[in-house]
């Protein structure tokens, strides 16, 4: 199929070195001895565990539900026993722990009853649903939960599907031979995006260096009648970058500063995620296992069917790495990052292991300073001006990164690729923006410090006033009941009433205490009643909880965890949620 | 002769110079904040006293009045450099130790429920009532530690907030140039 | 564990950069001196010793690597520029002076390597110039056929300055001509009778400008350069110098003549093109090469100096850091907005 190609600016052509791992067929991964799940492998909230140590667990049960709607399900990729709920390190640049369900094969491999639906047949909420279930998400690189994607944006017509199966990042395979040899349930995938998406056109981008897959994508696009175009885009890193494959494409240039690629009509997925999407609708079968390749400085590199779990070090070993590795790549050389330690799981977006050695990968030449030379600037895809943003990371003068749009940086690596100084653009870019973010995150933390404050102050000043005002009522009322007393000129005398200061010093009690107190000598039984009222009062408010009153929903999510954990404890009663203390009250 | 043209010349410039820049001055007049309003923004709004004013809007306004920029320790090094590139003052070392951003923890096991604590906080995060055992609300937090001394059972500590996956930050690249020994 | 992405990098280098322009420059280099003798190959070596040992220093004063940086070949760049723009026959404490001057002052304390606003070259002709004019002025006659030890002895002062060592370039020649004249000299009569001239410029110039232009070519290939820069250098200058031609041709020297002519070729592909002194943006480097052409016109046709590429430069040098701010290319996904 012919069709009009665009550019777009910048890229380089590194080696690609695919050559390794593509000839041979995609092989299962033996079970490992044990699989360390982390419980966050998407974009968005947390998924809480539902198991603990201890419980049986079969193939594909939900170990961690989605925590809202960007946020996706985690499930065991196989029978067994939970060892335990905790911390580990997980694959992430950190190198910090996370919260990680520990599973111990038992062997049998046995799955959870597993049920597919038929996606024409219910409303697509119950698609969503059942994706989110399943813990579909993008397997390019982020991992963004898919069903988040599948909603098009409203008032913008979905115009075009793009499937994305460039893999423009050296070494990594393992698209490719999933194109090869399941482009069937690769397109039927596709088909069931599309029955979401509802877009006028589907493209599916395949760089031109992977013939073997475009000939089989075609057949199976041919084989199903599906009106998809397989089209070959030139083989240039970073074509396989969403913004970058939506412009070559379509020639849509979505803007750094726009949240979704929907907002301009178009849905970029990867092929891997539109295969397990189909798996989980098709078969109900969850994602618990990927296809990743395994490459770099080994003996036998070769893409593996793995599951998500399995810590990498087992991985490596079954490509028998050259005794001269000193470190395993997660991803691809452009944009991955080495793993802390062998141990660290495989998760969903693990594409690519490789084996680092100074062969492959030599050690970085010492930093020179910029010369301006400006080959980032044109090797950059975003057509940034990498060496200005670079000055300013430097001097960490954060608002003028911002003003050279530091945030349109998709840390692609390009600069970084093509720069004779060998200074590590991407790194200062990083650092810049993770410094911004921090700052932000300071700055609204201190801002609502401030407001609350300020709001605390107030109404202290309040209460002030109030009380000012109560002894004001108190001392009329005495002077008019001493008048009275007076007048009635014969009173016994009794014991004068010394109500109990109230054990709480809280404003609000001492507030009222005055009124009973003025009078010592006074014996008449209203003061007795005023004073024990004002005793119950004071109580009643004591046990109010306090700086309750402005609370954000989150906050009061926290209280009362902390409610719930003290009613466990059995050191509180739990209480009906009172109202706002009086002197609290806004006017 | 000459001179007084000369003179008159350059007092004629003067004057219309001058009147030039005042008309500038009133309509160009840039409503900005005002400069207590830029310090307190660099403030770190922890309220805690620390820098000897109860709060940090009195020490913004004690620094606009000559007060020295390096009381601040929550601020950091950081926070005296930028008060020093706002004021145009001179940097100087902090007049403490600076300490990494803390979280009070109250031993729910010890607190007796007395209060002191709940008007101590300068910002409302610690929930709680009298003969009831308190929480400090964490998000809310800002390590002030105005709230240990009034503690009569000392069941509050300051605990270093650690470092996970959604605060990490990336590093400062550090591949510098060194000097050939 | 620190290592940050991408792990592969490009083959490329400071030093290789600094390099190819060296032999970028070759082809010019090999024309002037079959022009004007062996001596500027004496001048090179000297240009590039001084140029070396005042970076050596520098570096150790200032507690940098030495190593690193004497091999990044950017003080040879400097050093050879310097040498092809002063006289060929200049004494060789001139040449010196001007290589120290533009290694220490103009590059060295301002931060070294990529942190002088200024092109470290211009900077040592445009002291030179103002401080020893006449040396700076004095240009070897034309058929003055010396041998190499009679030129190095010129050089290192050991034979005397004869008249024969006074004579102009081209450029000043013409204008000198054109300004004393009462009318009675025009472009046509000089280029006609006077024996420094050839066929388009200055005898043998063309073919050195062509030596540039070829070198300037193979960098523009290489992708060490833009097209920007030197197109807009030439466009200007020609523009502007056939205006001036196509108004009063007896006045005014046609543009083949001003483009071949003086540092007009050297400073349209290796001065101007400065990556570190000039400006990086593509609207920038036209405006850059644009203002150099057109600056350097008015100097050398109006002003007082010999030629006036490297003033021209310094200018620009000046105005760079605001053009690049005005001239930002939008971003991706931001062209309509812009």
């Amino acid at each position: 199929m012919l069709m009009n190609l665009f550019k777009f600016k910048g890229g380089v052509k590194p080696p690609s070195n695919k050559l390794q791992s593509n000839h041979l067929p995609i092989a299962q991964a033996p079970m490992p001895s044990r699989l360390v799940v982390p419980l966050h492998q998407s974009i968005g909230g947390t998924p809480r565990p539902v198991v603990e140590a201890g419980d049986k667990v079969l193939k594909g049960q939900v170990i961690g539900n989605a925590d809202g709607w960007i946020s996706a399900a985690v499930h065991a990729p196989t029978s067994g026993t939970v060892l335990e709920v905790a911390m580990h390190i997980r694959p992430h640049p950190s190198g910090l722990d996370s919260l990680c369900v520990v599973i111990e094969p038992d062997g049998k491999d046995k799955w959870i009853t597993r049920t597919p639906i038929d996606h024409k047949a219910v409303p697509p909420a119950d698609v969503f649903h059942h994706l989110q279930q399943c813990g579909i998400v993008g397997l390019g690189g982020a991992g963004f939960p898919a069903h988040g994607k599948l909603t098009p944006t409203k008032g913008v017509p979905m115009d075009e599907l793009i499937i994305n199966g460039a893999e423009c990042e050296p070494f990594i395979t393992c698209d490719d031979l999933l194109m090869r040899e399941r482009a069937e349930e690769v397109v039927r995938g596709i088909a069931l995006f599309r029955d979401l998406l509802q877009p006028k056109t589907v493209i599916i981008g395949i760089e031109d260096n992977k013939p073997e897959a475009i000939a089989a994508m075609r057949a199976a696009v041919d084989a199903q009648k599906e009106p998809f175009s397989v089209v070959a885009v030139p083989t240039l890193y970073p074509a396989g970058g969403a913004k970058q494959l939506i412009r070559v494409l379509t020639g849509k240039e979505v803007p750094g500063s726009m949240r979704s690629t929907a907002d301009m009509g178009v849905q970029v997925f990867n092929v891997g995620t539109a295969y397990s999407a189909w798996r989980a609708i098709a078969h109900g079968e969850p994602l618990i296992s990927r296809i990743l390749t395994i490459t770099g400085n080994v003996h036998a590199p070769r893409n593996y069917e793995v599951l998500i779990g399995t810590p990498m070090g087992e991985l490596l070993a079954l490509a028998q790495p050259h005794p001269d590795t000193d470190g395993i790549l997660m991803g691809g050389p452009m944009m991955g990052f080495l793993v802390p330690n062998p141990q660290v799981p495989v998760v969903k977006t693990t594409n690519c292991l490789i084996a680092h050695d100074d062969r492959l990968f030599p050690p970085k030449a010492p930093e020179m300073p910029c010369i301006r030379c400006g080959a980032c600037a044109r090797a950059c895809p975003h057509e940034l001006q990498p060496f200005e943003m670079y000055w300013f990371s430097r001097a960490k003068n954060f608002g003028k990164t911002q003003e050279y749009n530091i945030f349109d940086c998709i840390e692609c690596g390009c600069c970084s690729y093509v720069c004779p100084s060998r200074i590590p653009l991407v790194q200062y870019f990083r650092f810049a923006k993770s410094e911004i973010w921090a700052r932000e995150r300071e700055k609204n933390a201190s801002d609502q410090a401030k407001t609350r404050f300020e709001f605390k102050q107030l109404r202290e000043e309040r209460e002030k006033a109030d009380k000012a005002e109560k002894l004001a009522k108190a001392a009329a009322a005495q002077a008019a009941k001493k008048a009275a007393e007076a007048a009635a000129a014969a009173a016994e005398s009794s014991a004068s009433p010394t109500p109990d200061a109230p054990t709480a010093p809280l404003v609000a009690a001492t507030t009222d205490a005055p009124s009973a107190t003025v009078t010592p000598e006074n014996d008449a039984k209203r003061a007795t009643i005023e004073a024990a009222m004002a005793r119950a009062k004071a109580q009643r408010e004591a046990v109010q909880p306090k700086n309750t009153e402005s609370l954000t929903a989150e906050q009061q999510k926290v209280a009362a965890e902390i409610e719930a954990r003290r009613v466990t404890a059995h050191l509180i009663e739990p209480e009906p949620a009172a109202p706002a203390p009086t002197s609290e009250k806004p006017e | 002769m000459d001179i007084l043209l000369a003179i008159s010349i350059m007092a004629l410039g003067a004057v219309v110079l001058g009147a030039l820049l005042g008309f500038a001055a009133i309509k160009f007049k840039v409503e900005g904040d005002p400069l207590v309003e830029k310090i307190e923004a660099i403030l770190p709004q922890t309220q805690c006293g620390q820098c000897g004013f109860p709060g940090c809007k009195p020490y913004a306004e004690a620094i606009v009045n000559g007060e020295e920029i390096n009381k601040c320790p929550p601020g950091g090094a950081e926070g005296v450099q930028r008060l020093a590139d706002l004021l145009g003052r001179e940097v100087k070392p902090l007049d403490a130790e600076e300490k990494p951003k803390q979280v009070a923890i109250i031993d729910e096991n010890t607190c007796i429920g007395c209060t002191l604590c709940i008007q101590a906080c300068p910002v409302d995060a610690i929930v709680g009532a009298a003969k009831q055992m308190h929480t400090i609300i964490a998000p809310q937090c800002t390590g002030c530690e105005l709230c240990l001394p009034p503690c009569p059972v000392e069941c509050i500590r300051m605990e270093v907030i650690p470092e996970t996956i959604d605060n990490w930050k990336w590093k400062y690249p550090v591949v510098e140039i060194k000097a050939a020994a | 564990m620190f290592a940050p992405a991408p792990f592969l990098l490009k083959d490329v280098s400071v030093s290789q950069v600094m390099i190819q322009v060296c032999v970028a420059l070759i082809p010019g280099i090999a024309a002037y001196a079959s022009l004007v003798g062996p001596a500027i190959l004496v001048q090179l070596v000297i240009a590039t010793l001084a140029a070396l040992i005042a970076e050596a220093v520098m570096l150790k004063v200032r507690g940098k690597p030495l190593a690193l940086f004497l091999t990044d070949g950017s003080a040879i760049v400097t050093a050879w520029l310097i040498a092809l723009t002063f006289p060929p026959l200049a004494p060789w404490w001139l040449v010196v002076t001007g290589t120290v001057f533009a290694i220490v002052v103009a590059k060295q304390l301002y931060g070294g390597l990529g942190q002088n606003p200024f092109n470290p070259a211009m900077v040592a002709f445009a002291i030179c110039i103002v401080a020893f004019p006449a040396l700076m002025s004095q240009w070897p006659s034309v058929g003055l056929q010396l041998s190499l030890i009679e030129q190095m002895n010129i050089i290192l002062g050991w034979a005397p300055r004869v008249d024969a060592l006074s004579g102009a370039t081209p450029l000043d020649a013409m204008k000198t001509a054109l300004k004393l004249g009462d009318g009675s000299f025009d472009v046509a009569t000089l280029l006609a009778n006077q024996d420094i001239y050839g066929n388009f410029a200055g005898r043998g110039w063309e073919w050195v400008a062509a030596g540039y232009l070829l070198g300037g070519l193979w960098l523009w290939h290489r992708k060490l350069i833009t097209w920007h820069v030197p197109l807009a250098f030439i466009a200007s200058l020609t523009l502007v110098s056939g205006a001036l031609w196509l108004y009063n041709p007896a006045q005014f020297a046609s543009p083949l003549f001003h483009i071949l002519s003086g540092g007009a070729m050297l400073g349209a592909f290796f001065i101007a093109t400065d990556p570190v002194s000039g400006c990086t943006t593509p609207r920038g480097k036209l405006i850059f090469g644009a203002g150099c052409g057109l600056l350097a016109y008015i100097i050398r046709v109006f002003g007082g100096y010999p030629d006036g590429v490297a003033f021209a430069v310094l200018l620009m040098n000046l105005s760079a850091p605001v053009i690049d701010l005005l001239t930002q290319p939008p971003v991706f996904g931001m062209k309509d907005k812009a």
